[in-house]
């Protein structure tokens, strides 16, 4: 488990622009997603806030060039787009060549198709197409079937908020154990019904913009976006000499064994998250010169996650920001959109401002970086964390 | 790169499986199209109120992994790895029809928390006190072998010594009612003898939880070791035959080294010709096993299959009622699983003798 694992190519679709380019300039320009509901219709529509991408199922269906007879989901289409667009990053056309898999995530796969027909599938069978794409295999089987990928390792993670980020470390590990060439890992999943009255009913969603760190802070928005990242091993950069856009370095899984679906007071899980995940990487808290972190702007989470991170980092606490105050929290899909925020922090050497923030935090000193800040950057640690106690984080380094 | 073992189970099945000391030493026959399990007392291992509060998904899975942490003797491990293929269905179903029958009114977080898919490992990590690696893998008929190929990875590459895997699927009844509209289930109720002789689209839906110890260290009461695990989420136009015959060659072995095939035929005329054609081609001079018509179909049956394997190494006794054809094993060494469901997410896994 010694090889490279080096980051060749990346995709994303969010609430704030339809590619990476587009979500780099929202990042720069400081300008949120989040808005009002529009696309589904919900008794809270003004009871809340999201973070909505703007295109239809029937534009995303056109851009695929999908026949109408198709039964995608909305987070089908979400992958697809993303992930032809981390191939394509990655200049990849023979997708079959290297032993190549991938690695989706999602929390609600075809929900949104289910809630939309739950009751009339009896009574319509034009809709019943539907039915076998409620799990959320369907969606990542879809993806690899427009990457064009056969006989090839194709699976699914669902650790809720935390998914994709395991997306990520489980493609690592199999490029390092020399398993796979090439893995494209990511995560995706759509706002609906069925997640929005989840998430209302647990009492953490905020009825304006939410402020990560915040003494004030209200809870979270919910957003849909899908992201994707091509992993690729020293033998096809030998072969291709491709440029890289930055390395997996680091990566940890742990589960914080307290609650449900609340975190530790002190953040026991999210510590040895990060503590292990700088071993994995052979690194020291000193080396992180930016955390992009979780950051969902719960009372609980904010409290978790900044105790955590001043257990880790001590007096020394890096740069550290939010970026859910562009996209809203997007569930499963949020630590692949985050790594690809990540690696164009490290790219352009820029720290991305946490939107928002009025109040400290009368538990502790730190503060979310604010302004949009030029800074060298070698390492840049992504928190990702989820129901069930799941704590993830990935480090990425710009340098091998 | 260390071996990895299987050290231990806990089975929760169609059949009384939950028992260790036996091995189907009575078969259960149903004549059904859905089929649930033969409950263990789950009051032995959960509080009652706990009990109350848990889907049947959970109590199966904690249940499940205690016999087989039990049968271990190990209080904890280091990871957890879980493969849902359709999640916990009954809070998905009670949350989305509360949603949908009192527009989006007076809703408790209850089921919704119970549906995320990852519940089931979480729930284990809380009673354990385990703060190691905990994964949900929900790729349909191959998400209990992402779990066991990801728990393999970590034990070959020492990054855990323990790992706790399993396969968890629950019966939701409405899902199971839409499956029927699409003929994924049958509509007609089947005898369990005759399944295979069916002749009809679907297949008999059930449940279960196969949990298995895994380790890199050997015990004197392991079961099996494991070899290799392979997926395809596709097969294109390639046979299936060519598929295995490649898989075998990867891993230097030759059709005469399976003693025997475990297949997972589950009486849907539509996808069972995969089977149907190792049986009469590669395999027509091995001795074949099959296990559906006793534990149903569900996204995560192969591990019930896994289960059978490692009692067949471990015990070297094979039951008659899984037998697929005349052929006898001279030895019972070497095991190939293969699965599917409805033509996509093949399986390849090799068990050995330890």
């Amino acid at each position: 488990m010694s090889r490279g694992v080096a980051i060749t190519g990346m995709g994303i679709i969010s609430a704030i622009g339809n590619n990476v380019e587009e979500n780099y300039e929202s990042l720069l320009e400081g300008k949120t997603g989040i808005s009002r509901v529009s696309k589904i219709k919900t008794i809270h529509r003004d009871d809340i806030m999201v973070g909505e991408i703007s295109f239809t199922n029937q534009e995303l269906e056109h851009q695929l060039g999908l026949s109408s007879d198709n039964n995608y989901s909305r987070a089908a289409l979400l992958g697809s787009i993303a992930a032809k667009q981390a191939i394509v990053n990655a200049g990849i056309s023979n997708i079959n060549k290297y032993k190549t898999g991938l690695i989706s995530s999602n929390s609600v796969g075809g929900m949104d198709m289910t809630e939309a027909h739950f009751y009339d599938y009896f009574k319509n069978e034009a809709i019943q197409k539907y039915i076998n794409g409620h799990h959320s295999g369907d969606s990542s089987q879809k993806i690899a079937e427009q990457l064009g990928l056969e006989k090839s390792f194709v699976t699914t993670i669902s650790t809720a908020c935390s998914s994709s980020a395991n997306a990520i470390m489980l493609g690592a590990r199999l490029i390092k154990s020399g398993q796979l060439d090439r893995v494209i890992v990511g995560g995706v999943d759509c706002l609906t019904k069925f997640t929005i009255n989840g998430f209302k009913s647990l009492m953490i969603l905020s009825d304006t913009f939410n402020s990560p760190f915040d003494e004030d802070r209200k809870g979270l928005n919910l957003g849909e976006a899908a992201a994707f990242l091509v992993l690729e091993s020293d033998k096809v950069l030998q072969a291709k000499n491709k440029p890289v856009l930055g390395y997996v370095k680091g990566y940890a899984n742990t589960n914080d064994a307290y609650h449900q679906t609340a975190s530790s007071d002190n953040g026991d899980g999210a510590t040895l998250a990060m503590e292990k995940a700088l071993k994995v990487a052979q690194l020291s808290s000193k080396d992180i010169t930016y955390i992009n972190a979780h950051g969902t702007a719960t009372i609980n989470n904010d409290l978790s996650e900044g105790r955590a991170i001043l257990r880790v980092f001590g007096n020394d606490v890096p740069l550290f920001s939010s970026t859910k105050t562009y996209t809203g929290h997007t569930l499963a899909a949020a630590g692949a959109i985050e790594a690809v925020y990540s690696i164009l922090a490290l790219q352009n050497n820029i720290v991305f401002p946490n939107l928002n923030f009025k109040t400290q935090m009368k538990e502790f000193n730190i503060t979310p970086q604010l302004e949009l800040k030029e800074k060298e950057l070698q390492t840049v640690m992504s928190n990702s964390f989820g129901f069930g106690g799941n704590c993830s984080t990935v480090i990425f380094s710009k340098k091998q | 790169m260390k071996t990895v073992y299987i050290n231990s189970i806990g089975s929760i099945s169609s059949q009384k499986t939950f028992d260790n000391s036996e091995f189907l030493d009575d078969i259960i026959s149903y004549e059904d199209n859905v089929i649930s399990v033969v409950n263990p007392s789950y009051r032995d291992y959960i509080s009652p109120g706990d009990s109350r509060r848990m889907s049947k998904g959970i109590k199966m899975g904690i249940v499940a992994s205690k016999i087989a942490l039990n049968d271990a003797g190990l209080e904890t491990v280091d990871a957890i790895i879980i493969g849902t293929g359709m999640g916990l269905l009954k809070g998905f179903e009670k949350f989305l029809k509360a949603l949908l029958d009192n527009n989006e009114q007076f809703l408790t977080p209850t089921s919704f928390i119970q549906s995320t898919h990852n519940t089931i490992g979480g729930q284990i990590a809380l009673g354990l006190k385990c703060k190691g690696y905990n994964f949900t893998y929900v790729h349909d008929s191959i998400s209990f072998e992402s779990a066991m190929l990801d728990a393999k990875l970590m034990l070959e590459n020492n990054e855990a010594n323990v790992v706790l895997v399993g396969g968890v699927d629950e019966i939701g009844d409405y899902t199971a009612e839409l499956h029927k509209l699409i003929h994924h289930i049958k509509t007609e109720k089947v005898h369990s003898t005759k399944l295979l002789k069916s002749q009809t689209k679907g297949v008999v839906y059930s449940e279960g939880a196969n949990f298995f110890v895994l380790s890199n260290e050997r015990q004197n009461t392991s079961y099996a070791l494991i070899e290799a695990i392979k997926t395809y989420n596709t097969l294109g136009n390639i046979n299936i035959n060519k598929v295995v015959s490649e898989f075998l060659k990867e891993n230097n072995l030759d059709i005469e080294t399976i003693d025997i095939v475990v297949l997972g035929n589950n009486g849907d005329i539509t996808h069972d010709y995969f089977y149907n054609d190792l049986s009469a081609g590669i395999f027509n001079s091995t001795q074949q096993v099959y296990y559906k018509h006793l534990c149903g179909e569900f996204n995560t049956a192969s591990s019930f299959g896994v289960w059978l394997a490692s009692n067949i190494l471990k015990t070297q006794k094979l039951p008659e009622a899984i037998k697929l054809n005349t052929i006898e094993a001279s030895k019972y060494k070497t095991i190939l699983l293969y699965n599917q469901y409805r033509g996509e997410n093949h399986s390849l896994t090799l068990l050995h003798k330890c």
